[in-house]
């Protein structure tokens, strides 16, 4: 890591990438006739959403995991505070009573959205900008909350070592799953059912007076949060603080004895990550469009822990091409390992509901057992690393 | 010592240090004078490294005192548990007077800096990137600065002060190689390059010469003179080379078994006869 | 009383069933210092192959084979996942016993098509006894003594045998006990064979007590038999049945409260704020000893 003045092809490399997505996914009502792939409800777009999503949170994951060298699997825990803070201070008040019907309203009336709706106005510009700045602040709060219990869960855990954390922070998830399903919160939590009805990915699609989507920007909005949320943790990292992390992750008796207050960068680390998960919890919550505390289990985190493995322990843009590939293959390119196949009156053998997931735990493990680096190690991709394999060329 | 004109930079007193039932550091007490350049010796397992790791903040003492610069920075006497298994003398001494503990962090902002005898280094960090962390702990900056960049011209001292240091130590050309790709010989300067970055008024040296040839051990000597003159030190160390001891050392501590054995010059702890029965008999046959 | 009495027993018999699990965790982190994530998931596959032979076969010939093929299903998962990483990371194996346990459930979700499967009925094991005014299952009655009957068992093996004695040396000091010759491997397996076997044991008297088996039914009882060793020391067997039974006990007693208060939710998140309290306040557990660090 030289003195980087590289932030500039960074930041281009970003404000391309978004441009070519706002286009994708216009691209089918621009030009008509193109292949169904690109289709807004093309399977393409799922993943493009799910995958921008998931590498938040698997990049979050790394900076722990990767870069501190603390073993967590807390992440689900975290991605759950961070759907409830989003979800419960979005649902327009006039929907709350219809949401939480099984508990005679919500006992918390109050959404963000509404109140600067109050300011600017609920239709057109103002409606638009009110949903805009509601959604991002409650996606910020979403960060703190799950930042704050991190903070708090942290003092007494990361004192643990390894293995001890790792099956700490596992338990720490599964309480908070069970606290926010216990009926007794319904009125805040909704219970054991889902909380709907708050800005989703499609409500930023830009509609015509007739309710006719004019430009699509679902896609869009996740890679932008996303995007800025990574390229946060990039910075982190190159900074004095990241290179303390890696220090403590190499030796923490040496890193400690070169001044590094090991428990306060712990600490730190935890937070910050935890805060990244908590907004990628959010978008999670505005991805599936609702929050629903049994769908944060530990095999979530499982699942993002092996794309961090997949990707290389250590590497940002290893977490994200893994989160790209592994979702795309699981929601997309193996969908057919799950459909029984045909060919005349052969029944091609093993094909059936379930086989993809097999075939894929397979393939992790081959990952796991014979190459332990990862698609990329701990190297990143980047423009140096372009241009010294053009010259070897 | 008997000079007691000069500043102590680091004081010793009473320290015990026990594990269970064993008495790993057995109220040692000894003084290290600002500017010198002092040796703590013994045979293997008598207790050295855990007395650095005492004054360093990795171990908590059992009971004592230690001082740097006039000030007690840790202080411990044993309570609860370790008052009924004590093994150690003086328990009731600093019993009236509060504890101290610091963390290894606190101990090394105050001014006190180390080496390991195994030498650990970052192992996935660069050269540069292993002093440039230890410019971290007297950083003005938090972490949102750091990562908004804020204070840009922080880092850039940061930089800039770890690269002098690397040209000042002939490591400058080897910055961009990974740490523990250097021979070993460089690694341990590395090391104490490393130490130096974090500002240090009083250096310990854990073995600095282990797995040296000759030829290295004596460019040593005169390194670590050097960098004591120029950075304006105060070296502790632990060493097993005796040619290196008695060649640079100013005062020299025999421990055995946890506990004093001898202490003075060079020469007299050289003809000391408990020192060669403990100590030095076998130690020329390992200083070849 | 009665419903006392019937909390109590069910506590009992489910402790004694986390206890051949938690013996399974407890020697192999003793020995590999690994937290074994797939374990759980051999305790399910072992629910689901009891099933699917007993269904072909006689009881009599299904149950015992259920256990063989558990124990070489661990054997196997030592070998083929665990065994290669031994130089590396302990944070490397962790992951691969992740895999692992990602590869057993979505393999039995494909095998069983996903739906619940109901455990076949045992005679006697399912048959039901009078006692104390409850009717209760004969297995509720049988497991405690089951447990205490192998537990001792192992306990022989382990203080008086020479294999028993090589898992105790290697639990004190790998690298010693390789270079005094012990063969560590044959070690190693030998504990995924008693912790697989006895994984089986619980699976049949667990599930036999239970409506059915989902992918998902090990993971629980795995984590919680985790906790067991945890709490009663890792790496000391009467620990991990001694935490067991606690953990057992708690548990049936939080389910068994008013439904009014609406705290079975918390039966499981009970024993991870357990987990973190012991962690925090006594993290060798009950019986197990501190470590000091080298530096």
């Amino acid at each position: 890591m030289k003195k980087s003045k590289n932030y500039i092809p960074a930041l281009t490399g970003i404000t391309a990438l978004l441009l070519f997505v706002v286009l994708l996914e216009n691209i089918s009502s621009i030009i008509p006739g193109l292949p169904s792939v690109f289709d807004p409800t093309s399977p393409l777009f799922t993943v493009l959403k799910k995958a921008a999503v998931y590498s938040l949170v698997a990049v979050s994951m790394n900076l722990l995991n990767g870069f501190t060298g603390l073993f967590s699997l807390g992440q689900a825990g975290f991605m759950l505070l961070g759907a409830y803070t989003y979800a419960i201070l979005t649902v327009p008040a006039a929907q709350k009573d219809q949401v939480y019907y099984l508990f005679g309203g919500c006992a918390f009336d109050f959404s963000i959205v509404d109140m600067f709706e109050g300011i600017f106005g609920s239709g057109g510009a103002g409606g638009a900008f009110s949903m805009i700045l509601g959604v991002l602040i409650a996606l910020i709060l979403a960060g703190c909350v799950a930042g704050f219990f991190a903070f708090l869960i942290g003092f007494p855990v990361l004192r643990l070592k390894s293995d001890y954390l790792a099956i700490a922070t596992l338990g720490f998830a599964e309480i908070l799953r069970a606290i926010f399903q216990w009926q007794k919160l319904g009125p805040i939590t909704n219970g054991a059912n889902m909380i709907k009805g708050f800005p989703t990915f499609s409500s930023f699609n830009i509609t015509d007076a007739s309710g006719n989507v004019i430009v699509r920007l679902s896609t869009f909005v996740p890679f932008l949060i996303t995007s800025l949320c990574i390229l946060l943790i990039v910075l982190l990292i190159h900074s004095s603080y990241g290179r303390a992390f890696m220090a403590i992750r190499d030796d923490e008796v040496a890193a400690e004895a070169m001044g590094v207050a090991l428990f306060r960068h712990k600490t730190l680390s935890f937070v910050i990550s935890s805060f990244f998960a908590g907004v990628g919890g959010a978008l999670f919550a505005m991805y599936v469009a609702n929050a629903q505390a049994k769908a944060f289990t530990s095999t979530m985190t499982y699942e993002i822990l092996l794309i961090v493995v997949i990707g290389g322990i250590g590497s940002v843009s290893g977490s994200v091409l893994a989160t790209f590939l592994y979702v795309a293959c699981s929601e997309w390119w193996l969908r057919f390992l799950d459909s029984e196949l045909y060919f005349g009156n052969f029944k091609v053998p093993l094909l059936r509901n379930g086989f993809r997931m097999v075939v894929f735990s397979v393939v992790i493990m081959i990952i796991v057992l014979f190459f332990s680096q990862g698609i990329m190690g701990n190297r990143e991709i980047s423009f140096k690393a372009f241009r010294k394999g053009k010259n070897k060329q | 010592m008997e000079n007691t004109a000069e500043n102590i930079a680091l004081h010793i007193e009473n320290v015990t240090m026990q594990f269970g039932g064993v008495v790993s550091v057995n109220n040692l007490t000894l003084d290290v004078p600002e500017h010198k350049i002092i040796a703590l010796i013994g045979p293997n397992g008598a207790g050295k490294t855990t007395a650095f790791n005492c004054i360093t903040g990795v171990y908590r003492p059992t009971n004592g005192l230690i001082e740097f610069m006039g000030k007690p920075i840790v202080r411990n006497h044993p309570t609860g548990k370790d008052a009924k298994t004590y093994l150690g003398e003086n328990a009731d001494k600093y019993a009236k007077e509060s504890t101290l503990s610091p963390t290894p962090d606190e101990i090394t902002k105050l001014g006190i800096a180390r080496t390991f005898q195994n030498i650990r280094l970052w192992k996935s960090m660069t050269v540069f990137e292993n002093v440039l962390v230890a410019k971290h702990m007297r950083a003005k900056q938090n972490v949102f600065s750091a990562t908004f960049r804020g204070n840009a011209a922080e880092e850039k001292r940061m930089r800039d002060e770890t690269m002098a240091l690397l040209q000042e130590q002939g490591l400058d050309s080897y910055k961009d190689e990974l740490a523990t790709s250097l021979p070993y010989g460089l690694q341990r300067r590395l090391e104490i390059a490393r130490a130096l970055a974090t500002d240090p008024r009083l250096l310990l040296l854990d073995e600095p010469a282990a797995g040296m040839n000759p030829q290295e051990t004596l460019e040593l000597a005169d390194f670590v003179r050097e960098i004591r003159e120029k950075y304006n030190l105060t070296v502790f160390l632990i060493e097993h080379h005796m040619d290196l001891v008695m060649n640079i050392s100013d005062y020299i501590y025999v421990i055995d078994f946890g506990s004093e054995i001898a202490q003075g010059v060079p020469d007299e702890v050289q003809s000391n006869q408990r020192v060669i029965e403990a100590y030095l008999g076998v130690a020329e046959e390992d200083a070849v | 009383m009665e419903y006392v009495i019937s909390v109590l027993l069910s506590g009992v018999s489910v402790g004694g069933q986390y206890a051949l699990i938690a013996i399974g965790y407890t020697l192999v982190y003793g020995i590999l210092r690994l937290i074994n994530f797939a374990h759980g998931d051999v305790f399910m596959v072992a629910g689901l192959m009891g099933i699917y032979l007993t269904a072909s076969l006689p009881i009599s010939l299904s149950l015992p084979l259920v256990i063989i093929l558990t124990v070489v299903l661990g054997f196997t998962i030592e070998r083929v996942a665990y065994k290669p990483l031994r130089e590396a990371p302990r944070m490397s194996v962790m992951i691969s016993a992740i895999g692992v346990s990602y590869l057993l459930q979505n393999t039995a979700t494909y095998v069983t098509g996903g739906q619940p499967m109901t455990y076949p009925s045992i005679p006697f094991l399912s048959g039901t006894v009078n006692l104390a005014g409850t009717q209760t299952k004969w297995v509720v009655i049988i497991t405690p003594f089951l447990v205490l009957g192998l537990v001792l068992a192992l306990s022989v093996l382990i203080n008086k045998t020479k294999v028993g004695m090589a898992m105790r040396a290697v639990s004190k000091d790998f690298e010693t006990s390789r270079l005094m010759g012990i063969r560590i491997n044959s070690v190693i397996s030998v504990t995924f064979i008693i912790g697989s076997a006895l994984a089986a044991v619980g699976s049949i008297l667990f599930f036999t007590n239970y409506p059915a088996i989902t992918p998902m039914s090990g993971a629980m009882p795995g984590l919680k038999a985790f906790v067991a060793a945890v709490f009663g020391g890792i790496g000391s067997i009467p620990g991990a049945v001694i935490g067991a039974f606690l953990i057992g006990i708690c548990e049936t007693i939080i389910k068994g409260l008013p439904s009014s208060w609406d705290v079975s939710v918390f039966s499981d998140a009970f024993t991870f704020a357990l987990l973190i309290v012991i962690l925090v306040f006594k993290p060798q557990g009950l019986f197990g000893e501190a470590a000091t660090d080298k530096v």
